[in-house]
């Protein structure tokens, strides 16, 4: 998930309304995506949200503020509902965007999805040739499928948003991504390198671009920039760094609590889509309002402020610029969420970063020493 | 992209984009995919005179009279509409 243009401006010491709403419908989907955000043992969480549970949420989050609304997962095709929550949170004044792998999707469902009120789709993608984008996805057909339902999308009218989530293996093709996107006239390039948590942490050594990949990206991207602006066009390319190679930690979620709320298909509210795998109690919908989850619930209060802070960052003169960084990437690399995101210098655990980053110089593992996000696989988590 | 905005165009939100006026912000925004533009006041009122049909000219005169105390508009409108298409967020036909 990006936050383009969010007014940085609204983040006081006061607790702001949540303005964006990702609803995760489902952790169910067709793909097996080897750098998928979902928890590990996703398997274990099989219970979703009723229509009506989702319609509360939905009208509740719209009463507290929020504007933009995801529908995620999973794939989120798969809920049956999905065209009757689309013309509810229309109905409520939302702007919705739904994720998608393209799997599931129709030419008959994107007119639906339009009069019942979505305002975007976006249609992920995991390389610029069947072949490649099919062995990660998991799936013989997909890329045909994402292509297909790519032009489905622009005829329809809505704005074309692609997204291609950049690793190792694919990174090598970002001017054949750049081209694809190009022909498809896309209006938005998502080129989000891999963040890494859920499967993707699990996957890092097999996942993480060396630097000089990362270098010939950036140049590569750049110039694709340049062209497009000398010809006119109005693509936009989005091209979201990986922040291991950062010596500062991203403002992540623009601060905890601040402006984000997942609610994971069972109801379980998040400060972001990474964080269930904290130790920390969050609540749930089912049992408590969002009002009361977001402005007074322990989980969503841990880290709002920066009385929390050990050091270095409790005395850095930073700390109301990246608030820390992240507290998902501080507890995967310390075992601690409460210490300075690693990817800080300053961090006492910097050197684990560093070694990621040689790690990446010297990584051979192919496409098929992956862990593919599946049931079975999953399973294994929960077990161990 | 540079060229001047002229008074006789119409301009209208481009494909994606959504103006509405959010009050938990007490603020006009602006909403596109995945992104939200908070408006200040006076951005909020030239962009909530966009319909698609008024052309700028016409969006500067009934500025001018929901605004008489403002002095005359017309600079100010331009360069903002510049601004948002600049932006991408408008077109002018």
């Amino acid at each position: 998930m990006t936050d383009r243009e969010f007014t940085p401006d609204n983040r006081s010491t006061e607790v702001g309304p949540p303005l964006w709403l990702l609803a995760e419908l489902t952790y169910r989907c067709p793909l097996q995506c080897p750098y998928c955000s979902n928890p590990l043992d996703f398997a274990n969480s099989q219970k979703e949200l009723s229509t009506e549970q989702w319609t509360s949420v939905l009208r509740q989050g719209r009463e507290m503020g929020a504007a933009q609304l995801g529908f995620s997962g999973g794939e989120p095709l798969v809920r049956q509902d999905l065209a009757e929550l689309i013309g509810e949170a229309r109905h409520l004044g939302y702007y919705s965007n739904l994720i998608t792998s393209g799997i599931g999707l129709t030419q008959a469902k994107v007119k639906t999805f339009l009069e019942a009120g979505l305002d975007h789709i976006q249609v992920s993608f995991q390389a610029s040739d069947s072949e490649l984008n099919n062995a990660l996805a998991g799936s013989r057909k997909a890329f045909e499928q994402k292509l297909a339902m790519a032009r489905a999308v622009k005829e329809a009218g809505y704005p074309m948003v692609l997204n291609f989530v950049i690793h190792r293996h694919n990174i090598h093709q970002m001017n054949d991504i750049i081209d694809l996107c190009t022909r498809l006239d896309a209006d938005y390039v998502e080129l989000a390198t891999c963040q890494y948590y859920g499967w993707a942490f699990r996957n890092r050594e097999g996942l993480m671009p060396s630097k000089a990949q990362l270098v010939t990206a950036e140049a590569t991207v750049k110039s694709y920039r340049e062209r497009l602006a000398a010809s006119g066009s109005r693509m936009k390319l989005i091209f979201v760094t990986p922040d291991y190679y950062e010596e500062r930690p991203k403002a992540c979620m623009n601060g905890w609590g601040s402006l984000f709320l997942t609610v994971a298909p069972d109801g379980t509210a998040l400060p972001c889509h990474s964080a269930r795998m904290l130790p920390i109690d969050f609540p749930n919908v089912c049992e408590t309002d969002l009002r009361t989850i977001w402005y007074d619930s322990p989980g969503f209060n841990h880290y709002r402020g920066d009385s929390w802070m050990p050091e270095p960052c409790r005395s850095c003169d930073e700390k109301d610029k990246d608030f820390g960084g992240c507290r998902c990437q501080a507890y995967l690399l310390t075992g601690n969420a409460d210490n300075a995101d690693p990817v800080c210098s300053k961090s006492p655990h910097h050197d684990r970063v560093l070694a990621a980053r040689r790690a990446a110089d010297h990584a051979t593992a192919g496409l098929e020493d992956l862990t593919y996000r599946n049931t079975e696989n999953s399973r294994l988590f929960f077990r161990s | 992209m540079d060229d001047m905005i002229k008074p006789h165009l119409v301009p209208r939100f481009r494909v994606g984009f959504r103006f509405q006026w959010e009050p938990a912000q007490n603020a006009y925004v602006l909403l596109y995919p995945e992104g939200m533009v908070r408006l200040n006041g006076s951005a909020g009122a030239i962009l909530s005179e966009v319909d698609g049909e008024r052309s700028v000219a016409e969006m500067v005169q009934r500025l001018e009279e929901r605004y008489p105390d403002a002095g005359p508009l017309s600079d100010d409108v331009m360069g903002f509409l510049g601004e948002a298409r600049e932006n991408g967020w408008i077109d002018l036909i």
